[in-house]
């Protein structure tokens, strides 16, 4: 990588041009003065060259999965397929008008229709709305879902949604967006449900439980079932955050396991890119009982052809059109080009490289959870803490090595997390070689700490002053004169 | 195997034995048998690369390839041909959120650079790292304005599109907010009874150009909403701002809609782009991501999420939004399309529309079918008003291979005229609505 320290305002000069627009054949159009801005928007003024020079240089300041391991747990970094991108940009669908009638759009109407199919049998889920736009949209939805369910019961009294501590962020702040009340209950050492902490919040007030499996430590509940049971019981619903399903494709299915809604990040499972924070896709599933729930419109198959149905007790819109149309035809082309065959390996080939790592580390790197995990584990830092390296520092060494970092500090159940998920795409070599650089971490801890607590030292720009940026917050350009 | 699974049975076999275990199965020892799938997935087998082109291709034929004349939230538009260039790089296109900004300052600086032109085209002074779209954008801006006043009354003019506030109502039913309309008076909102209507509301939402294209007279405004301790929201199409009085200067409190008009391909409604902006005293209750500036360690230029103490990852259960990846490649897309279109441009570019749709607005007028429904000044999108019936224009229409007007109901036709659409194609299309019978 390389430094390069331009904004493209800075390489602006008054009366360059970068588009090649058509000339303005109508007559023009004369404005009252008081409908109209004062000054013109300061944007760049620079050639074509100059904005693909710029960007491509700006682009070389960034890692992605294509110049390295990118073992961010919980994440699912894996490759994006180049087939993928070229398929979903065909001109038959980049220029398709959401609006155009169901009769002159069967082709998109048909990747909805058979995409929801395909992500309802690799759930064991009976219905997908494809309406929502990321992973927390779609969690947003499954919230909505529960409550809506409960208000047309007239059981109005349900406002608490039960979130482990272990879960993600977006759970919790997911439940409040939704006007519900959460309640965090406390999960066993390996971040699994604790049941009795589980009944002892289990009432009548009790809408539903949020739950992953296997959960942010990369563990497998087993009394997953024993827990749907409970929750139901109670007359709560339960609802899978699936941030983690591309450990279990293939090998099992929350539908199976008493999850009454998911939630899928295409960008994880589905090898979808990433886009350096989106666009995601997160579509909401459900059982046949809560079909009608879902946000519309969803695609249904008639003896004329696909077309657009609303349901009858839907949670409302979420979106302006039908969610990341583009998102999808890429996961579709990415199940159509695996097959099932190959679908049913992705868990057992993720999990085989999880274990491999660890099992290989662990005498180097505390293992806070014994047996076998799913794609991903946690390390809770060096075994040797003596030297005072922490997992930043782990963490901000490897980027010298040419790798990405771990998720570090997540999941919050332990001080020093370093979450790892290599996931099915990477070969034998490369674990190996990310294993030798966390051994030779491991090393250089006893040898030299301070170049570990000084890392890193060999990209573009070395550790931020974050307090800095957050005292005297400069988020736009016009401001940059009082940048010290 | 399959290109996309690198291991062969000798890997496997080896890292089963560094694992300790004698097969794959017993990884998953931990799965109750009985949640262990054993039924047939009815899924397709792979077809090779070369059978999903063909079949890909034959879907794509499926759909309907129009001329198109329709807006209503999703625009026709010109992409440069470096947009699609420089956003598959693979350095943007497979990264992740920029947790690890010393490998992430591609992404920090284009983020900071969005923001900017951002900040210069709503003269607004803050803005995050994009939203999915122009209606969930308009929802997070309502629910910055209740946790800001602590107020749930949200009044809204009955202009605004509605998907944005069919959106923003989903929102708010499940944070008991109560929904106060504005009526509409000849093409543009009626803001006579504002004052009264205010009162202890959280916000006022105004859209403009409004759902018929129409620019809202929003002069003063500002000072009644916010005599009733109330925010000013306004939701405007992007483009319009090359020409009209910004929500900056109109002293709107946060401005929000889609930025799909900029470069985003039609792509059957996604992925598009929504942004939300506000004045400095709001931007600890923005959602989502925001970079700012700052140094490394040696002093140099470097850029950083910042302000992240607001977001769910450090509040949970007390954050205001549940918003956590953006739209972030979609972002760099708009970046680099206001870059190539400059500051000359953005203003050429609107020129093109507004004065097309004023074309076609009169062309259309003289074919007979359609008369002016108001007098007002509109950008991009305009309403005629006829008694035609809408379901045999539409198919008429799509038969000679145009996307018409959107319906709106009582007699009115919404018709969209962007920067794509040349004066040939406008005369043309023109011709054949007067060939409607």
């Amino acid at each position: 990588m390389r430094y390069y320290d331009t904004l493209i305002f800075e390489i602006t000069k008054q009366g360059r041009v970068g588009h090649n627009l058509p000339k303005n054949q109508f007559p023009s159009v004369k404005l009252d003065a008081s409908l109209l801005r004062e000054q013109k928007a300061e944007l760049p003024e620079v050639s074509e060259l100059e904005v693909v020079r710029h960007y491509t240089n700006v682009s070389l300041k960034n890692f992605g999965i294509e110049s390295g391991f990118y073992p961010l747990g919980s994440c699912t970094m894996k490759y994006n397929p180049k087939l993928n991108d070229e398929l979903a940009g065909l001109p038959g669908f980049a220029n398709v008008h959401p609006l155009q009638p169901n009769e002159v759009s069967q082709g998109f109407l048909e990747i909805y229709f058979d995409l929801a199919r395909y992500l309802s049998e690799l759930t064991g889920m009976d219905a997908y709305s494809l309406n929502t736009y990321a992973g927390a949209h779609g969690e947003l939805a499954g919230l909505m879902i529960i409550k809506k369910y409960h208000e047309l019961r007239n059981d109005s009294k349900r406002k608490l949604i039960i979130v482990p501590d272990s879960a993600h962020g977006t759970n919790p702040a997911s439940a409040t967006v939704c006007g519900f009340d959460v309640i965090e209950i406390k999960s066993h050492p390996d971040g699994t449900v604790n049941i009795d902490a589980l009944k002892e919040v289990l009432n009548a007030n009790v809408a539903g439980l949020m739950l992953t499996n296997p959960n942010t430590a990369g563990v497998f509940e087993k009394d997953i079932v024993e827990i749907s049971k409970l929750v139901h019981e109670a007359g709560g619903l339960v609802y899978y955050d699936g941030a983690n399903l591309n450990a279990l494709l293939g090998v099992s299915r929350p539908g199976d396991m008493g999850f009454d809604i998911t939630h899928l990040n295409l960008h994880k499972t589905f090898s979808t890119p990433h886009g350096g924070g989106g666009p995601g896709s997160g579509p909401v599933g459900v059982k046949a009982f809560l079909k009608e729930f879902l946000p519309g419109p969803v695609v249904e198959k008639t003896t004329s052809g696909f077309k657009f149905h609303q349901p009858e007790t839907s949670i409302g819109a979420l979106s302006a059109f039908y969610g990341n149309a583009s998102v999808y035809l890429r996961a579709y082309v990415y199940i159509r080009t695996l097959g099932i065959e190959n679908l049913k390996m992705i868990g057992k080939l993720a999990t085989l490289n999880a274990n491999y790592i660890k099992e290989s580390l662990k005498d180097y790197y505390k293992l806070p959870i014994e047996g076998h995990a799913m794609h991903e584990f946690v390390f809770d830092g060096l075994i040797d803490q003596s030297t005072g390296v922490k997992t930043l520092d782990i963490a901000k060494r490897l980027l010298d090595y040419g790798m990405h970092a771990p998720t570090i500090y997540f999941p919050l159940i332990f001080s020093q997390s370093m979450m790892i998920e290599p996931t099915e795409a990477e070969s034998k070599e490369t674990l190996d070689k990310f294993i030798d650089a966390l051994k030779s971490i491991a090393k250089e801890a006893i040898d030299d700490p301070e170049n570990l607590k000084s890392a890193p030292h060999n990209t573009v720009v070395r550790r931020l002053d974050e307090a800095k940026a957050a005292r005297n917050p400069i988020v736009a350009y016009k401001d940059i004169h009082k940048f010290i | 195997m399959h290109k996309y699974l690198p291991h062969t049975e000798g890997d496997i076999k080896q890292m089963l034995d560094a694992i300790g275990v004698g097969s794959l199965d017993e990884l998953f020892e931990k799965i109750p048998k009985k949640l262990q799938y054993q039924g047939k997935y009815d899924v397709p087998n792979q077809l090779s690369d070369l059978e999903v082109t063909k079949l890909l291709n034959e879907i794509a034929a499926n759909n309907k390839t129009l001329t198109i004349f329709r807006g209503y939230g999703a625009y026709d538009v010109y992409t440069p041909s470096i947009i699609k260039a420089l956003t598959s790089r693979q350095e943007f296109i497979t990264s992740y959120t920029p947790y690890q900004p010393e490998v992430s300052q591609g992404t920090l600086q284009y983020i900071f650079e969005y923001q900017s032109m951002i900040c210069e085209i709503t003269g607004m002074d803050v803005t995050n790292a994009s939203m999915y779209d122009g209606p969930t954008a308009t929802a997070e801006a309502i629910l910055m304005a209740i946790s800001h006043t602590g107020k749930k009354k949200i009044v809204y003019s009955s202009l605004i599109h509605p998907r944005t506030i069919e959106v923003v109502k989903t929102y708010g039913h499940y944070r008991d907010l109560d929904f106060v309309p504005l009526p509409e008076k000849d093409g543009l909102t009626d803001f006579s009874k504002l004052a009264e209507l205010s009162k202890d509301s959280a916000a006022v939402l105004v859209q403009s150009p409004n759902v018929y294209g129409n620019i809202e007279h929003l002069n003063g405004i500002s000072d009644t909403i916010h005599a009733e301790g109330s925010l000013f929201i306004m939701n405007t199409e992007i483009t319009s701002l090359a020409l009209f009085n910004t929500p900056g200067n109109l002293g709107a409190d946060i401005a929000c809609g889609d930025l799909q008009s900029l470069g985003v391909p039609l792509s059957f409604g996604g992925a598009y782009i929504g942004f939300l902006a506000a004045k400095t005293p709001l931007l600890r209750k923005m959602p989502g991501r925001i970079c700012g500036i700052t140094t490394d360690q040696d002093g140099k230029r470097a850029f950083v999420l910042t302000l992240q103490a607001r977001e769910q990852h450090i509040r949970r259960a007390k954050a205001n939004s549940n918003i956590c990846s953006n739209q972030s490649l979609m972002a760099l897309s708009v970046a680099i399309y206001l870059s190539s279109m400059g500051k000359e441009g953005f203003i050429d570019l609107a020129r093109l529309s507004l004065d097309g749709a004023y074309y076609l607005e009169a062309e259309l007028v003289k074919t007979g079918l359609f008369t002016k429904s108001n007098n007002q000044t509109h950008y991009k999108e305009f309403v005629l008003e006829s008694k035609i019936d809408p379901k045999d224009f539409d198919t008429y229409l799509i038969e000679k291979g145009y996307l018409g007007p959107q319906y709106l109901g009582d007699g009115k036709y919404l018709f969209a005229v962007t920067e794509k659409r040349t004066k040939d194609e406008i005369d043309q299309f023109v011709k054949v609505v007067g060939e409607f019978k």
